[in-house]
């Protein structure tokens, strides 16, 4: 097919899609309306369970099993994307060859900024189901945080202190522990995920049942998950090389 | 402030566009990053502070990281 | 203007969908399918807001106050850009291998290898 062919095909497609879209928008409700059913169930259910985060109570309560299914994806593509992008038969890895050095205010920075990073991290991941985070974003700030090291320090610095192994067995721990919660709900009250321990006093870092382990489930999957991807990619574009 | 919101979600279309335009890889990972910034200060303008959380830690960061390593290996094969 | 929000959703989806159309590198079709998919963040929030109201985090001791926003689609939103962003990476390790094999990243050039 040509690309003036696909063009117009793609502009007759479009003309279609933006027709209905537009008929379909009409009929959602006018933005910034008060008109929200699901609001007004979902929030006085978090807040019976002692979960201020109201989105975090949806994640891994109302919705676990949703959420579930969205880190199996997740799992999925991280296991996808690495055996892609391991070196096969033709390439090597090359050594690391010695870098240019960087600015001292650079490494000084990072190295300042590493510890700082890991524990916003750790802390946006703890009290998910309190203040705006959870699993999800503590994670990728985790597995962000981790990688001041190759800013400030090196590459080398970088691979040596990231043991990629242990971090693909973080991901699967990570990944098992949601499973493993969900069928102890199962077992010990009649439902998969069902939120089974005591839901604590409003605002506790130990309340809300099981929303803060799930959440602590998901935060090691998903930074183990973005460091072993961002470990491939680094490899394939700084060392591996084809064999010649 | 409703205002605002609408300007939030102007500026989300327009970096959107700009992103999609730009033809170069490379550059696309530059613009792709202000994409990401900019549609983190809508989840901000429109009260999703979760969402923004999320969207700024990947959409500012590890996408465009990820693209710009995938340029670099692309390109590096073609010399 | 009360419709604008959805249709940036919308315009997002079209103008994601023309960039991976003209695309002439994978890498920037992985970027622009990145675009098209932020269309359904932008439209489920919009579909959520209610002017004035706050964040859907409650305050200690002041469980509710006033109306907050829809929680439910921004619990929709978050974990899927987290999740989208590993799919990223997937079709870029896919566009790598592609590269690797064919040695180009051009759709048109690709087209004409086969055969």
């Amino acid at each position: 097919m040509s690309r003036r062919l696909r063009l117009v095909v793609f502009g007759l497609g479009v003309s279609g899609i933006g027709v209905v879209f537009v008929l379909a928008a009409l009929l959602i409700p006018r933005f910034g309306g008060g008109d929200h059913p699901y609001r007004d169930l979902a929030v006085p259910a978090a807040v019976a369970r002692s979960a201020p985060n109201v989105v975090s109570a949806l994640n891994f309560d109302q919705r676990a099993l949703d959420t579930l299914g969205e880190e199996t994806i997740l799992l999925a593509s991280v296991v996808g994307a690495a055996a892609l992008l391991r070196p096969t038969t033709s390439e090597h890895e090359r050594s690391i060859v010695a870098e240019d050095r960087i600015l001292s205010a650079t490494t000084l920075l990072g190295y300042l900024l590493l510890p700082v990073t890991l524990l916003v991290g750790l802390d946006v991941v703890a009290h998910g189901h309190l203040t705006p985070g959870g699993g999800f974003q503590g994670g990728v700030v985790l597995a962000t945080g981790l990688h001041l090291l190759y800013v400030a320090g090196s590459y080398s610095t970088l691979v040596r202190l990231r043991p990629l192994t242990w971090y693909g067995i973080a991901e699967a721990l990570g990944a098992g522990a949601f499973a493993v919660l969900g069928v102890s709900g199962l077992v010990a009250a009649g439902g998969f995920l069902v939120n089974m321990l005591p839901y604590g006093r409003f605002g506790d870092l130990f309340s809300a049942g099981t929303v803060p382990l799930l959440n602590l489930a998901v935060g090691c999957e998903v930074a183990s998950g973005v460091i072993v991807l961002l470990a491939q990619f680094l490899a394939q574009a700084l060392t591996v090389r084809a064999t010649r | 402030m409703n205002m605002l919101v609408m300007l939030g979600f102007a500026l989300v279309a327009a970096m959107g566009t700009a992103v999609v335009f730009t033809g170069e890889p490379e550059r696309q990972a530059v613009t792709l990053s202000a994409y990401g910034l900019s549609l983190t200060v809508l989840f901000i303008l429109v009260q999703a502070p979760d969402v923004a959380l999320s969207q700024v830690a990947v959409g500012t960061a590890v996408v465009p990281l990820m693209v710009m390593l995938a340029v670099r290996k692309v390109r590096g094969r073609r010399e | 203007m009360n419709m604008f929000p959805y249709l940036v959703g919308g315009w997002l989806l079209l103008v994601g969908c023309l960039g991976v159309v003209r695309s002439r590198d994978l890498v920037h079709t992985v970027v622009c399918v990145s675009v098209a998919q932020s269309g359904t963040y932008v439209l489920l929030v919009a579909v959520g807001y209610q002017s004035g109201a706050a964040a859907p985090v409650q305050g200690e001791g002041t469980p509710v106050p006033g109306p907050v926003v829809d929680p439910v689609v921004q619990a929709l939103t978050l974990t899927d850009i987290v999740v989208s962003a590993t799919v990223t990476a997937l079709l870029l390790g896919l566009v790598i291998q592609i590269a690797k094999l064919h040695g180009t990243v051009d759709p048109d050039r690709l087209n004409d290898l086969r055969g």
